[in-house]
């Protein structure tokens, strides 16, 4: 059980690292690939707790969509000669506080509780994940893609270019 | 060994992060990572209860519907971060007062 322990250290130095170069960071374009590594440190996560198919969804929605989605976003709202993508960070010491004492009670609530421990699942989840989805959440499986189309629409219609105004 | 709790307190720290940057940030780009750092944390939360704590997959389907939620919230909302750079010529969101009275 060492080699698993070994394996969750590395990935949570790797995701909590990263996550801090991402909040911290004054670069803007550092805090976008500082957030890759973040996302592939909780896809590694994801390996070691058994599930497999959430982590390579996770790797081609997170880091193939949504990260290139943000990049865009760096690119698109800054002046192309504006190099250095300079971001300020204001409030440190009040926002410091507020998720210090987050983190602190998020904590003291994890590990006084406790949880009740059934630990057996299937050892490949994606057969299961898929009879589930077309089975049990049928209905929410519905509403996601109708939520994913409206969301699509209203993105496009936002950011399109009025002719008229 | 690691446990449920290694994975709640890694979590709680990610989540700490996400609030931080949320609090601290001007950068509308920047608050979005941060949204996605929180997201990731509650993920992280609900695959490992589903592994430790319930025995079944319904936390890693709730996961999976997390993670298309945060698909549509970051393409509407990077849809109003450049609609707003359009109309402002800023990325902060500290310029975005134009509801102020």
């Amino acid at each position: 059980m060492s080699g698993e322990a070994a394996v969750f250290w590395v990935f949570a130095a790797l995701t909590l690292g990263s996550a801090a170069i991402v909040v911290l960071s004054r670069t803007l374009i550092y805090s976008a690939f500082a957030l890759l590594v973040t996302f592939f440190g909780v896809a590694g996560l994801y390996v070691l707790l058994g599930a497999d198919f959430l982590a390579a969804t996770q790797l081609l929605v997170y880091v193939g969509g949504i990260l290139v989605l943000l990049l865009f976003g760096v690119m698109l709202t800054h002046k192309i000669y504006d190099l250095d993508l300079r971001t300020e960070t204001t409030q440190l010491a009040s926002g410091l506080w507020v998720a210090g004492g987050l983190f602190v009670v998020l904590t003291a609530v994890a590990l006084k509780t406790e949880w009740p421990a059934r630990a057996r699942l299937p050892a490949s989840t994606t057969t299961p994940i898929g009879r589930l989805f077309l089975g049990e959440y049928l209905l929410p499986f519905e509403a996601a893609s109708v939520l994913l189309l409206v969301a699509l629409m209203g993105a496009a219609m936002i950011v399109r270019r009025r002719r008229d105004a | 060994m690691i446990g449920l709790s290694h994975y709640l307190v890694l979590s709680a720290g990610l989540f700490g992060l996400g609030i931080l940057g949320l609090l601290t940030r001007r950068n509308a780009v920047n608050v979005l990572m941060s949204i996605e750092l929180i997201l990731n944390s509650a993920n992280l939360n609900l695959v490992a209860f589903s592994r430790y704590a319930a025995g079944n997959l319904g936390g890693q389907v709730f996961a999976v519907f997390v993670i298309v939620v945060a698909a549509a919230e970051v393409a509407v909302a990077l849809a109003i971060v450049l609609t707003l750079y359009r109309l402002r010529r800023t990325p902060n969101l500290d310029d975005a007062q134009v509801l102020k009275g």
